[in-house]
């Protein structure tokens, strides 16, 4: 059994909770929150130990890991600790606010050989895998040109009241939705090396931007844009998708399903010439307990495999969120 | 419960497989006109049950099935509980306790918790007991057999171990609105384990089953041994999963599986719903013509 506790219980902290409750291979030895209100249910009904104090719970439950869900201000000192303490971390994205801080936990996690990754969660979705092999292949030739995109129905008026709308917590668009396309380019292309020009545009929101719109350049020279909206209600959900255009072929993909459109004959097993569509369906593969999607439980497993083989991972590692994190202050240093 | 149940996810842009498809349904039934008329269409087809969202549009549906009882003297509704998204969009925006603050009716948040903190565990059964009632609030005079809890709440409360909180609502369902406790799931086998250690038998469980294992936690086989058992009322949902099995082969699989009380699916035009419904009738006369075989040989 693996020792694991999570600090934070919102909405991505409820959610791992319930991910790690059902994972006969945890033991969930603890739950750290400020609000009584949710650990009182979480102790009454769940009857999962619950504190309110992080370093009582570090000192009683003594976790072989630690979930870190709480908002971005609070992560570099709770990896921190968690890492002194010889803890295997997975925290929420974004990893941290400042990336000289970055680079120091970077390096005590690898020099203590812990177990380190963030909730990039988009990587483990199967159309997005698909379009990572498609591109190792070479499959659409040399690429020149790409889109990222993601739009959703978070911040639709005027009053907020969360940590979520405020710059210096690490609130905003950019910081939340756009990051998650800002990672996937570094994953699925190369990682974000400049950018030429960027727009953080308020829509609703008063101390944060709740739409970033920028050109890019990648470290191996290829350029593309980035186009992000969280107050767009024509979105149900958060919607996240790439367009990769190469000389060879063209690449549409989103959590749903992932288009490829090949000019010649010449293509990868599974495929023919002109445009296939294949679908969530027939790339996802069944976990043993879904909640709000196979990622989530796809990226914790993977986490506690990582523990398990006592392998560090190489996806969602601290060092690419640290990219994605060079990305945003480059994003944000231009406009 | 019948055997063919329509679903409401085509009127509200939930697309499971393209996010194009999901804005044209949004486009298509912008008017609740457009959405009567396809249930309609389903009527005609024999289908007489129409499981549902509590999505704000559903209101002006249940108006209007209200006011016209003649013509829906034997309509029913299943009303599926939360409509999450609107809770999932607020709890990013105000927190979780800043959500209950925003849907909870007038000051009971302040009343029953003292202090921040319960002071018995019976309050929070109070809590989701509001919370259901004003979910329900529009289904008032529409006859509601099976009200579900959604998969999202199911699901949540199955990791979180909250067993106690299915077994209220089964519970409180029956006690006020003398309905039946439906549950959605994306994890049939551990739902069904935990609801009949809670002493809940054959239970009404709405899941994910098509031939291509999609969203069947644990695996398919799992699922066929435990349809074999026969020990729920299953109600086979996403049956085309998603689009990726063709319409004939998956109704074919579907149909052919014990312990499968009704079908839920949902379409958006004509052409569509009568073909599905044609293939459904089809196959289950097949499986019942080889079933009679069997118990004669």
């Amino acid at each position: 059994m693996i020792k694991v506790a999570v600090v934070g219980a919102g909405k991505m902290g409820i959610s791992h909770l319930a991910i790690l409750g059902a994972n006969p291979r945890v033991d969930v030895v603890g739950v750290c929150d400020t609000s009584k209100l949710i650990l009182d249910a979480l102790y009454r009904y769940g009857h999962f130990p619950c504190y309110t104090d992080f370093y009582k719970m570090l000192d009683q439950a003594q976790p072989d890991a630690v979930v870190i869900a709480v908002p971005t201000k609070f992560h570099a000192s709770m990896v921190r600790e968690l890492l002194k303490r010889n803890i295997h971390v997975f925290v929420e994205k974004p990893f941290c606010l400042s990336i000289v801080e970055e680079s120091e936990l970077i390096l005590l996690a690898q020099k203590r050989h812990l177990i380190n990754q963030v909730g990039y969660h988009n990587k483990f979705l199967g159309t997005f895998k698909e379009v990572k092999k498609l591109l190792e292949t070479k499959s659409i030739g040399e690429i020149y040109h790409f889109h990222g995109q993601a739009y959703g129905p978070v911040v639709l008026q005027p009053k907020q009241d969360s940590w979520r709308s405020k710059s210096t917590e690490g609130g905003g668009c950019l910081m939340d939705y756009a990051s998650h396309i800002i990672d996937l380019i570094n994953f699925l292309i190369a990682p974000i090396r400049a950018v030429d020009a960027s727009k953080l545009q308020k829509v609703h929101s008063t101390d944060v931007e709740d739409a970033v719109y920028a050109m890019v350049e990648l470290e191996n020279g290829i350029s593309g844009m980035i186009s992000v909206n969280w107050s767009d209600e024509t979105y149900r959900k958060m919607s996240t998708s790439i367009t990769i255009v190469g000389k060879k072929g063209k690449i549409i993909a989103d959590a749903n399903e992932c288009k490829v459109y090949f000019k010649a004959k010449d293509v990868p097993f599974g495929y023919s010439q002109g445009w296939n569509t294949k679908y969530v369906t027939d790339l996802t593969a069944n976990v043993q307990y879904y909640l709000r999607g196979e990622e989530y439980t796809a990226q914790m497993d993977y986490f506690l495999d990582c523990i398990s083989n006592n392998i560090p991972g190489s996806i969602n590692s601290f060092r690419t969120a640290s990219e994605t994190d060079n990305a945003i202050f480059l994003i944000r240093e231009k406009q | 419960m019948e055997r063919i149940l329509f679903g409401d996810n085509q009127f509200f842009a939930v697309n499971h497989i393209s996010d194009e498809k999901s804005m044209a349904q949004s486009i298509r039934f912008k008017e609740d006109a457009a959405i009567l008329k396809t249930l309609d269409v389903a009527k005609n087809t024999g289908i007489n049950t129409f499981m549902c969202t509590t999505h704000d549009r559903i209101e002006n549906i249940c108006t209007v099935v209200r006011n016209n009882s003649e013509k829906y003297h034997d309509y029913k509704m299943y009303p599926c509980l939360p409509y999450a998204h609107k809770y999932a969009n607020s709890i990013t925006e105000n927190g979780v306790m800043g959500t209950f603050q925003k849907f909870v009716p007038g000051n009971v948040l302040g009343s029953i918790f003292k202090g921040g903190m319960a002071v018995l565990s019976r309050d929070y059964m109070d809590l989701m007991e509001l919370m259901i009632d004003s979910e329900l609030k529009m289904f008032k005079g529409i006859n509601t057999p099976v009200i579900f809890l959604q998969n999202v709440i199911t699901d949540l409360l199955l990791g979180l171990r909250m067993k106690d909180f299915l077994v209220g609502f089964h519970r409180y369902v029956k006690l006020k609105y003398n309905a039946e406790a439906g549950f959605i799931t994306m994890n049939m086998p551990l739902l069904l384990n935990v609801l009949e250690s809670a002493g809940i038998r054959q239970p009404i469980i709405c899941t994910s089953i098509n031939k291509a294992g999609f969203r069947m936690s644990g695996g398919i086989s799992l699922y066929e041994k435990v349809l074999q058992e026969e020990r729920a009322r299953i109600i086979a949902m996403q049956i085309l999963a998603g689009g990726a099995v063709p319409v004939g082969q998956a109704i074919d699989y579907v149909c052919s599986l014990p312990g499968i009380t009704s079908l839920l699916f949902g379409a958006s035009s004509k052409t569509n719903i009568e073909e599905t419904v044609a293939h459904i009738n089809h196959h289950d006369q097949v499986y019942n013509m080889t079933k009679q075989v069997q118990v004669y040989a």
